[in-house]
């Protein structure tokens, strides 16, 4: 077994293998995870992480291995992270994402990662955050995050994401349900991927018509581009944009905000997982706390009155 | 927390052959018993199956070949692995593999070899039981 | 109508009296039957399930339209089918060994098993060949090779065979030029390259170029083909690796008429007349162990095919209607332990093939379940199908299994559920669609998976493997393929090139790849290449460059 400092130096030096078993240590929340992320955190905050979505089957992972590509000849070193579901029955997951990525795989200058969401309590944002936190300090210049975008626990990765890509394909009735959940609305770049497909320009039209009707005001208007992953068309044109808005949010002080808005947030998730870690380990098992759950149950106490009562033994006893 | 860990596997499928059918229903299988499964798809060198299974950190490597190439892929694996200092992952192999041919491949550090007929949860039971988490 | 509501009263009679007093006292051994696909199977079939079956339309006569009854008027009473052993292994030396072996014991034509190096179009010192060489076939380089492999087989008396895709054009060019080394010219050759690569997508994993130049190079050789080899089928649209990936009947009909409408079509597109090609493209299917279903399922595909040729295509030619085709005996039904009991399997899954009218078939050896087979074992599989040919009758009537009630109602029942499938798939936006989309691909997995648990959980019996296990030594003597042959192969490719000329293999190169970014046909710049001994890999590393390489979707 590695020691901690055994491990921060591994990463902070460039040992794949320390760092891909720290992201174990993360996912597993293995104590000497927290450990490490201490030691890091301060060599943190370099790379430029690029959140992509979309619904399924509309190329994202086609997308980031062309990208991975286009910024590998700009002497770019990339991480990729791939989060996939975990089933909620089993705990199991199917992380596929290797199957396209393979052309970089013998690359030193590329790591990539797979997650399944495993399901537990804020696991999902806190534990692939923290991975990217650790692909950062290992080096890498730029971190792509890939998720499947059909619910609200991706559009929370994504907000720790610098530029978002939102993928879409021509002719897809998917992206009616996509614009309802909210993704349309995280993005900072449409892309219309498969270009030689029908359709293509129609739905660029259809997005940009969305847009315009978006009464909110902004400096940075998201373009909508096509690309082709198979051909590589487009693709520079998107790495030149992904560029772009690193350098809009730099210049605008947005990345500054962002970073305040993103450690406030993250602190108070940081402070609302503990409480409740603190909380359920005193009561769980109980027999007082179980007691009360069933004279809430059978309507003799209410759960308002519970809940205050808990909370504030709570904070007497840590305060004694 | 020991709880929330969960095995990792990566089941590769090294060499030209495009038979996938075992590999896939031994990855959907794993994946029903709870374990995270990362398939990497087809025509895999030795170094890509043990890049990936680095850098995913798995605990077990599932390997099918049904080519007849075994021989000369499966001890690669295995030499790499052991360059790596990472032969404490499990590594177990099936598809058209003879009898013969077994005694080498366990002498080179494959664990256990499934053959045709083996069930499933042969398979899972084997590897949640010599994993090493 | 009087006569079926007089035989429906009368079949209820005989279930509540006879049947359910017998249920009582006996229940049967499952409550629902079903086929290996689904299928529901009911205790009996009679006029009544065939009553909406107008002979005429539906079955008719063999030779005529819609061919239910085969594509033949005489069948098997004319000629037998071709006996035809996939084989290769090791060198071209050795290959051509086990060639001449199989002629002289009574093999009708010769099928050619390319090592996946060749498959993949790699040469025998890539990187990617390393211990792949020779294994699941023949390793083929050069036109040397080519010629090795055939010597002394005068390719004017044979037809054969060759499973190759990707590289089909490079392999089916070898040919030619044997061919005329031997003084037979091109429009004499007989045989079939199987030059499918849809099912490489969707089922076989040996695919090179993406879809779109792969249909190029496809449509290329069905040009060339209709202008100069009258006699040599372009392509064999396979079901096989379909099924043997895991998919029911009914996908295995389905998936692969739809991957020949693909071809069609795009061989419209570009230009040819339906008729030209259309009597070139021939069928491959797998007989598997479900008895009535698989006949059901050649004489279903059959009708299919002509109608879809008729009504969407437009075909006038009765030939371009006709679907012929090879079959081979499941591999996936062959069992490592026991393996003489797959000897019986074999033996009734040919006879399957025989009794749906298969033009031509590979019974698998009984050892195939460990290895490639031995010559004894290859002797003992061909042995069955001269036993069927020649001692059970069976061939000398036509489509003799036709009029069974069950069978007829099944054969309907397939025909109908392959259709819903095509219909469903044209509306994605046709095969190439659906596969790049991984709908045809999780369609198959998902068929494949419910059959492993199936037998796991022993809801399925597979003799000597999940039911009648015995211990047992393995006392069997399976091939070995000659470990020094990669080696010897590779020697051998490095003489070549320091032999040849290797300026004019640089312009026959240089030519191919300004053809390939233009619409000529590639056929006759691949021909010049081979002809002066420019390798396999050198010829599909100038497509590679051009076309790019096919990426499978992630499908799981």
């Amino acid at each position: 077994m590695l020691s901690v400092t055994e491990l921060v130096k591994g990463v902070l030096s460039g040992n794949r293998r320390h760092l891909a078993r720290l992201i174990s240590l993360i996912e597993n929340e293995d104590s000497q995870a927290q450990e490490a992320l201490v030691k890091l955190y301060k060599h943190t905050g370099k790379a430029h992480v690029i959140g992509v979505t979309g619904p399924p089957g509309s190329g994202k992972s086609s997308l980031v291995t062309k990208l991975t590509a286009e910024f590998r000849k700009r002497s770019k070193t990339i991480g990729v992270l791939c989060v996939d579901p975990s089933s909620p029955f089993t705990g199991g997951a199917l992380l596929g994402d290797r199957i396209r990525m393979q052309e970089h795989s013998l690359d030193d200058n590329v790591y990539v990662r797979s997650m399944g969401t495993r399901g537990h309590l804020g696991g999902l944002s806190r534990a692939a955050s923290d991975a990217i936190r650790v692909i950062d300090a290992f080096g890498k210049d730029i971190i792509f995050v890939e998720t499947v975008g059909t619910g609200q626990s991706e559009v929370e990765i994504i907000e720790v994401a610098h530029t978002v890509i939102v993928t879409d394909v021509p002719g897809s009735g998917d992206d009616i349900q996509a614009i309802k959940a909210g993704i349309m609305e995280i993005a900072d770049i449409f892309v219309v991927n498969k270009s030689d497909y029908p359709g293509a320009d129609k739905k660029v039209t259809e997005i940009n018509t969305m847009l315009d009707l978006d009464p909110r005001e902004r400096v940075w208007r998201p373009p909508v581009l096509l690309t082709n992953s198979r051909t590589g068309e487009g693709i520079a044109e998107l790495a030149d944009k992904l560029m772009e808005h690193f350098n809009y949010l730099k210049e605008s002080g947005l990345l500054e905000q962002k970073g305040l808005q993103r450690s406030r947030e993250e602190l108070q998730s940081i402070m609302k997982y503990k409480l409740t870690q603190e909380l359920s380990h005193k009561l769980q098992g109980k027999p007082e706390y179980e007691k009360a759950i069933r004279m809430i149950a059978e309507r003799k106490k209410d759960p308002y009155t519970v809940a205050e009562q808990l909370i504030a033994e709570f904070l007497l006893s840590e305060i004694r | 927390m020991s709880s929330s860990k969960k095995i990792r596997v990566l089941v590769a499928k090294p060499g030209l052959d495009g038979h996938d059918r075992g590999a896939k229903i031994v990855a959907r299988a794993l994946r029903d018993a709870g374990m995270e499964v990362i398939y990497t798809g087809l025509r895999q060198t030795p170094e890509m199956v043990v890049r990936a299974a680095l850098d995913e950190g798995v605990h077990c490597i599932g390997l099918s070949i049904l080519s007849g190439a075994h021989n000369a892929l499966f001890p690669r694996i295995m030499e790499l692995l052991k360059a790596e200092g990472a032969d404490d992952i499990l590594v177990v192999g099936g598809g058209i593999i003879p009898e013969d041919d077994i005694p080498d491949l366990k002498e080179a550090g494959i664990s256990e070899i499934f053959g045709p007929g083996t069930t499933l949860q042969e398979i899972i039971e084997y590897i949640r039981s010599n994993v090493k988490l | 109508m009087k006569e079926r509501t007089k035989l429906s009263d009368a079949i209820k009679n005989w279930e509540d009296t006879e049947v359910k007093s017998t249920v009582e006292r006996f229940p049967e051994r499952q409550t629902n039957f079903k086929t290996v696909s689904g299928l529901p199977v009911k205790r009996l079939y009679t006029p009544y399930d065939v009553a909406d079956i107008d002979y005429h339309q539906k079955l008719g006569f063999p030779g005529v339209y819609p061919f239910t009854r085969g594509v033949q008027p005489t069948g098997y009473r004319g000629r037998l089918w071709t006996m035809r052993q996939y084989s290769g292994f090791a060198t071209a030396s050795e290959t051509n060994r086990r060639f001449r072996f199989l002629l002289e014991q009574g093999q009708t034509g010769l099928s050619v098993a390319f090592d996946l190096p060749t498959q993949i179009g790699y040469d025998s010192d890539h990187e990617l060949a390393r211990g792949e060489v020779g294994k699941v076939g023949v390793a083929i380089d050069t036109l040397e090779d080519m010629e090795l492999l055939f010597n002394e087989i005068p390719l004017d008396k044979v037809s054969t065979s060759m499973t190759i895709n990707a590289p089909a054009a490079v392999l089916l060019a070898m040919y030619i030029a044997v061919g005329e080394k031997q003084g037979v010219s091109m429009e004499k050759l007989r045989g079939t390259i199987q030059n499918d690569l849809l099912k490489e997508f969707a089922a076989r994993g040996t695919y090179i170029f993406p879809p779109a130049p792969s249909m190029r190079l496809i449509t290329d050789i069905f040009r060339f083909c209709s202008e100069k080899m009258p006699l040599f089928n372009t392509i064999s649209i396979s079901g096989y690796h379909i099924r043997e990936a895991g998919s029911t009947a009914i996908q295995e009909v389905a998936f692969t008429l739809a991957n020949g409408i693909a071809y069609v079509t795009a061989a419209i597109k570009a230009g040819l007349d339906v008729d030209s090609f259309a009597s070139r493209l021939s069928f491959f299917f797998g007989a598997t162990s479900e008895f009535f279903e698989e006949i059901a399922k050649f004489r279903a595909a059959r009708r299919l095919w002509a109608r879809i040729m008729r009504e969407r295509f437009n075909a006038k030619d009765d030939r371009s209607c006709m679907m012929r085709f090879h079959t081979q005996t499941a591999g996936y039904t062959l069992t490592a332990q026991q393996p003489d009991n797959n000897i019986v399997r074999v033996t009734l899954q040919a006879l399957q093939a025989v009794l749906g009218g298969t033009q031509s078939l590979h019974t698998n050896s009984r050892d195939e379940a460990l290895s490639l087979p031995t010559e004894q074992s290859v002797q003992i599989a061909l042995r069955t199908q001269q036993i069927i040919a020649h001692e059970t009758g069976v061939t000398d009537t036509l489509d003799p299994i036709a009029g069974s009630y069950f069978v007829e109602s099944l054969t309907d029942e397939i025909e109908r559920k392959s259709l819903e499938y095509i219909e469903k798939i044209d509306q994605m936006g046709g095969a190439t669609v659906a596969i790049e989309n991984g709908f045809i691909q999780r369609e198959i997995h998902n068929s494949a998976y419910d059959y492993q648990t199936s037998v796991d959980m022993k809801s399925r019996i597979v003799v000597g493997m999940n039911e009648f296990v015995v211990d047992e030594e393995q006392q069997f003597a399976y091939l070995r393929v000659n470990p020094l042959a990669e080696q010897e192969q590779i020697q051998r490719l490095k003489e070549i090139r320091s032999h040849r000329k290797n300026d004019v293999v640089k312009r026959a190169l240089s030519a191919l790849r300004i053809a390939a970014k233009s619409d000529d046909n590639l056929m006759p710049l691949i021909l010049d290449a081979v002809r002066v001994y420019a390798t396999l890999g050198e010829i599909c590393s100038v497509l590679r460059d051009v076309f790019g390489e096919y990426k499978a979707p992630d499908i799981l």
